[in-house]
């Protein structure tokens, strides 16, 4: 039987920040959105229960998809359901619109948060090699006022975030870029309802006019502590054709540069040859050969 | 300050559906199905006990130790909370079983035999408090030595040895000779409503246990031994249960033991309710098992001689290991004709826990080991699987290794062709022989494991046979003696009372259809008993699919002599006669004892004789797409033909078919348990992972009858046999598609990509091994 | 604590309980509606599947202060009547969806039907039609253990009116 630690919930930003803050004394507050990772944590099976919640599902500040400048902004709260629905994610994020199709099935899609994914930090969430292979920024708000992060700077170590205790996520900026491809890449334990062995988001553009790759990203999860992107094989790839060759290259400094585990779901061999698999295969994909 | 629901307003009620395609005549609604589909139906976690306590178990950390201490923290209220040790134990403690070897709880200075083992229970008011007492035990322990590898125990709980002809002699004229090992692992029944019991003292010193349950007369038994009850004050009363899969054979009985102590001493109701993560940890699993073939062919692949051995993990107490053993050996030949046959069959003790029934009961792990060693010795002789089945599958006048005749009831040739004729076999095999000549390999570039071949995707097809011997083994059914019950009351209603419980296959809509059948009544005219022991007479467990056929049989022949009396002292039919002659007469009850089934015998000391009265048969061809860069296997579609004897009702059969295979592929794919130091690392649904509805193939269902005359409605059992072919089906199409045998369940894809790239460290530890615990 | 107001089939309710209570607890103990069932505690078979605002949720991972002025419906309130405790409801008193599963044989043994039926309900209510993939990929999120999938998806497909799945 689960816990029931006590929770508020506030109504708006403010009330939000001085519940995270809590009262000289409290312990430590950890926020909930859709609840998919928390509510699982409260059965004390997974380590320990969150002592406080400070519930944001009231927070309509942190909801809504719509375009900035050259970025689409997602609030924090948005559900994977919304971003698989939405107009403007089908157009210029396709990668985060299909990562969004493989988590979970219908009931977690309708709850979990691009911000939860975000903030739980686990290495294998599904969002988050995308939002490294899109140069994604985390807006981050405070009574302090603003900031952001970069996503590749926002998964420090294992399930750490850059977030202040004080902090909450508000939106994820995802820059367009125009002319750049996009993959995703998921091998999970079955067809839904699953975590991943392997994830991967590649992205590039064709900077050049040749097709040689150009602003290449290739970003992985389940095979480091965190979400990682995999720079020598960036470097192999950046200013090249996605020829056999290139894909051969590529593929070996995957495998090369990748430390992945031994765990219950997969061996670390495996993460790294399907890696290194998947990757010559987008290649080989981009190349039509 | 909550409010009741009220209920909403009533709506138009919805026509009659129909549903098309079933031209078979209608079959009966299921009488159990509306509880279900409103949320009405009662499972042990709904039922509402006024004043009832929670309950916990202690249990082990460790996988083999002494038990030293249970220590309590002083600091905690401990008058709030009720305890049982071993010491509480009024009667045995012993869950009572085959061997009497398992306690229900280790005494304090005992020996720990597996992790999870229960060392303690605890009951209190409300959860808060329940969990607050566990955080304030400590386990004080001594580690032992413990024994993981079941080929390395030397503690045997069960062998057997069964022979006939001269293996060795054969061998030698033999055109080849074929090798192989086959392992399987655990495979958890995953039944989706966990274990639970609820517990109420009686006035006369007894306890009413009611729980989810699939053998109401086990868990008395066990009740009886372990608090010293007598027949009345131990009773057990089944409630809806959400799924058992022989999950819930014997373990009941340990939770069930739990319940009623922690009651007996708290003198008050207690509900013990297990959550996932500790069903998964603590209770029975399928014995993982390691299979050897050596068998001698000729070349046109005529089996000359079969030499094998059985190897399975029994965990660390006996359970039901001798049963499950004794089926595995007689089937692990599979269906076929072999002159000169060998099987050493033993059991051995591992610092595990207990593994016990689980559909199939053996069978599957050896009939995937045969069949898979069958098809490799097919593609070695360059014969299809299709037709070397056809030359080795038995036939009417064949005889089994135990030397039983077999006389009648055979259908192995029909369920191999229909099935293979409704998938398009031999079409799609040479389809894919030629998609893989067109793809020049197995998906990699030799030497190069980390590049991709130009496709993707590799189709590949698999066939498989598989016998099950119907009801109990050898003389089990004799044994059990079972009794079930018709009763016309005195107000004239007809009443079943029998033990087999209800857990999915419509035991509460065959058993009235047989009644009605046979009376001539309206199936609506036919109630059933609760499964309660105060009333109903035991039936046996409901296991073995012995329910249609054995105790289904006994209902008929019962109902046929409750329709004989009446007709013969009214001289009218029974529908007309039966309600005005009971009203004047009063009630009459027919209670009907097992009959052994004539012309069959079998001699439990040499193994020889007919080990079961009939046998079921079943086919399977599956389809897969293996991705060749990633070793992951979608298995498309199976056709399924099982010959059941006689379909009492085609959707429940079909049912039961559907559902076995669908475990079946589980078992051949994803469903694995890893461990460490004897524990089971997946123990959450997260990490043991069945198939959804999107890993789940088309299943097509072919019910063939060949009936068995020893029954009165033909029937022979239909739940167990989709179990024994569905995965060395689905490993025989990963070989067609990519020229690999996996040796190993279930062909993961970390197994599939080890054995296409070549890279043995791809694959994880063998199933069932315990890697040890990092330092 | 917190008084929290919303509406079960339709019905109105307020439950005085701890804000981080399972939505799931609440409906089981609160409010007695054990329609609904729990089969993991993690949102992982669906068994405690409801309809929350119209979408599917896992109950056991909702937390009640979340359910504040939400609608949820569950399996008690698809049937056109409540049954009666003591009688089970007679198939004329199922909804259409129910008597496809009972026609098709789409329960077996019963515990994951509830959430099942309410992943379908929410399909079919969103326009979703007799195609195969599409009643695969709604109900994908509950696990079956008895069935193989294939009566339920019949089941639903029957309800989506055309009979056969596509």
């Amino acid at each position: 039987m689960p816990v029931e630690p006590p929770v508020v919930s506030p109504r708006d930003l403010a009330e939000a920040y001085a519940a995270l803050s809590g009262e000289p004394g409290d312990p430590p507050a950890r926020p909930i959105a859709g609840g998919t990772d928390l509510m699982v944590a409260l059965t004390g099976e997974l380590g320990e229960p969150p002592e406080r919640v400070v519930d944001l599902w009231g927070l309509d500040a942190l909801r809504g998809i719509s375009i900035d400048g050259g970025a689409v902004v997602l609030g924090a709260l948005t559900t994977y359901t919304e971003i698989r629905r939405s107009a403007l994610c089908r157009e210029h994020l396709p990668g985060l619109v299909e990562a969004a199709a493989t988590i979970g099935a219908a009931q977690i899609q309708n709850r979990g948060t691009i911000g939860g994914n975000a903030a739980n930090a686990s290495p294998a969430g599904d969002t988050l090699p995308v939002m490294l292979a899109l140069d994604a920024e985390f807006v981050l708000g405070s009574a302090r006022g603003e900031r952001t992060v970069a996503a590749n700077e926002f998964w420090p170590a294992y399930r750490r975030t850059a977030l202040e205790p004080d902090e909450l996520i508000l939106r994820v900026r995802v820059p367009f870029a125009p002319g750049r491809e996009v993959r995703f890449r998921k091998v999970g334990t079955r067809r839904a309802q699953s975590i991943s062995k392997v994830v991967m988001a590649l992205a590039w553009r064709d900077g050049t006019g040749d097709g040689a790759w150009t602003s290449v990203r290739l970003a992985l999860g389940s095979v480091a502590p965190t979400p990682i992107r995999a720079a020598a094989t960036e470097a192999v790839l950046e200013g090249r054709q996605p020829t056999p060759e290139t894909a051969d290259l590529a593929a070996e400094t995957l495998a090369g540069e990748l430390r992945p585990i031994d765990d219950v779901r997969s061996t670390a061999e495996y993460r790294r040859v399907v890696a290194a698999r998947v990757l010559h295969r987008l290649v080989r994909e981009a190349g039509g050969w | 300050m909550t409010s009741r629901i009220e209920p909403p307003a009533p709506l138009v009620v919805p026509p009659e559906t129909v549903v098309p395609g079933r031209a078979r005549g209608v079959p009966p609604v299921r009488r159990e199905g509306p509880a279900k589909l409103t949320g009405a139906a009662l499972y042990a976690d709904d039922i509402v006990v006024p004043g009832a306590w929670y309950g916990a178990t202690i249990r082990s950390t460790d996988a083999h130790a002494r038990f030293v201490a249970l220590d309590q923290d002083p600091a905690f209220d401990w008058s709030q909370v009720v305890l049982v040790t071993a010491a509480d134990i009024p009667g045995d403690n012993i869950v009572s079983g085959i061997k009497a070897d398992q306690p229900i709880l280790v005494p304090i200075g005992g020996e720990i035999q597996h992790h999870a083992e229960p060392l303690a229970l605890l009951a209190a008011r409300d959860r808060a408090t329940l969990r607050a007492a566990r955080h304030a035990f400590h386990v004080r322990t001594r580690r032992l030595k413990p024994v993981f590898d079941p080929l390395v125990s030397t503690h045997e709980f069960a062998s057997y040895t069964i022979g006939t002809g001269d293996v060795d002699a054969a061998m030698g004229a033999a055109d080849l000779v074929l090798e192989g090992e086959y392992r399987v692992g655990h495979q958890e029944q995953l039944y989706i409503e966990n274990n639970a019991m609820i517990a109420v003292p009686r006035d006369d010193g007894g306890v009413a246990v009611t729980g989810s349950l699939q053998c109401p007369y086990y868990v008395h038994s066990a009740l009886k031994r372990g608090l010293g009850l007598d027949d009345r004050q131990a009773q057990v009363i089944q409630a809806e249960t959400g799924g058992g899969f022989g999950g819930k054979e014997e373990y009941p009985s340990m939770i069930a033991l739990h319940a009623a102590l922690l009651s007996r001493k708290a003198d008050r109701p207690v509900r013990m309710i297990y959550d996932r993560h500790e069903d998964i940890a603590a209770t029975t699993k399928r014995h993982p098992a390691i299979v050897r073939h050596r068998t001698g062919v000729t070349a046109d692949g005529r089996l000359l001689a079969q030499d094998i051995e059985v190897v399975m993990d029994g965990g660390a107490y006996c359970t039901l290991t001798p049963v499950v053993l004794s089926r595995g050996a007689l089937h692990s030949g599979g269906p076929y004709r072999c002159p000169n046959v060998r099987i050493r069959a033993r059991a051995t003790r591992t610092n595990t826990p207990p593994n016990g029934a689980f559909r199939g009961f053996g069978a599957p792990q050896v009939e995937f080991a045969a069949e898979t060693h069958l098809n490799r010795i097919a593609e070695r002789l360059g014969i299809s699987p299709l037709e070397i089945r056809r030359r080795n599958v038995y036939v009417l006048g064949d005889t089994t290794p135990t030397g039983q005749l077999l006389r009648e009831s055979v259908a192995g040739e029909e369920v191999l062709e229909r099935a293979a004729e409704a998938a398009e076999f031999e079409h799609l095999r040479r389809r894919h022989e030629r998609e893989r000549a067109q793809r020049g390999g197995s998906g990699t570039v030799p030497g190069s494991p980390l590049r991709t071949e130009r496709t993707r995707l590799a189709r590949g097809v698999g066939l498989a046979l598989a016998w099950h011997g119907a009801g109990f083994t050898g003389s089990g059914e004799v044994k059990l003696a079972s009794v079930v019950s018709i009763e016309l009351t005195g107000e004239g209603r007809i009443r079943i009372l029998t033990a087999s419980t209800e857990m999915g296959q419509g035991t509460k809509t065959i058993f009235p259809q047989l009644a009605a059948e046979a009376l001539g009544v309206p199936v609506d005219a036919i109630e059933m008993a609760p499964q309660d022991t105060a009333i109903v007479p035991d039936s046996g467990p409901t296991v073995a699919s012995r329910t249609a056929m054995v105790v289904g049989g006994m209902v008929v022949s019962a109902s046929r002599k409750l329709r004989a009396r009446v007709e013969e002292a009214t001289g009218g039919r029974f529908p007309d006669a039966y309600v005005p002659y009971a009203r004047a007469n009063g009630g009459v009850r027919v209670d009907e004892r097992f009959e052994p089934y004539p012309n069959v015998s079998f001699d439990d000391e040499t193994y020889r004789g007919d080990a079961y009265p009939a046998y079921g048969w079943a086919a399977c061809v599956a389809r897969v797409d293996v991705d060749l860069d990633t070793g992951e296997v979608h298995v498309r579609d199976v056709v399924a033909a099982d010959d059941i004897g006689h379909v009492i009702h085609p959707v429940l059969a079909e049912g039961q078919v559907e559902g076995g295979t669908l475990q079946a592929i589980g078992y051949a794919t994803i469903e694995e348990i890893k461990l460490r130091d004897g524990r089971y690392l997946n123990d959450r649904l997260a990490t043991y992972i069945i198939p959804t509805s999107l890993d789940a193939p088309r299943i097509s269902t072919i019910l063939v009858e060949a009936p068995f005359s020893g029954a009165p409605h033909g029937a022979k059992g239909v739940g167990e046999l989709p179990m024994d072919v569905g995965a060395p089906a689905v490993v025989a199409a990963i070989a067609d598609a990519t020229g690999a045998w996996i040796h190993e369940l279930p062909a993961s894809p970390e197994r599939v990509l080890a054995a296409i790239a070549a890279v043995p460290a791809i694959a994880p530890l063998p199933p069932g091994a315990s890697e040890p615990a990092a330092r | 604590m917190t008084a929290y107001r919303f509406t079960v089939n339709a019905t109105p309710v307020e439950v005085d309980v701890p804000g981080m209570r399972r939505l799931l607890d609440v409906l089981r103990e609160d409010l007695a509606l054990t329609g609904t069932k729990e089969g993991c505690g993690e949102g992982e078979c669906g068994a405690c599947t409801v309809l929350l605002d119209g979408a599917p949720v896992d109950a056991c991972l909702v937390p009640v202060c979340q359910v504040a002025g939400s609608a949820v419906r569950t399996v008690e309130g698809l049937a056109a009547e409540s049954p009666a405790l003591d009688a089970p409801p007679s198939p004329r008193e199922l909804d259409p969806l129910q008597a496809a599963f009972l026609t098709a044989g789409g329960a077996q043994c019963g515990i994951c039907t509830p959430g099942m039926l309410m992943a379908a309900r929410a399909y079919l209510d969103a326009g979703g039609g007799p195609d195969e993939e599409a009643i695969r990929e709604a109900i994908a999120g509950n696990l079956c253990r008895c069935t193989g999938y294939t009566k339920i998806i019949e089941a639903i497909a029957l309800a989506a009116g055309s009979g056969r799945p596509a």
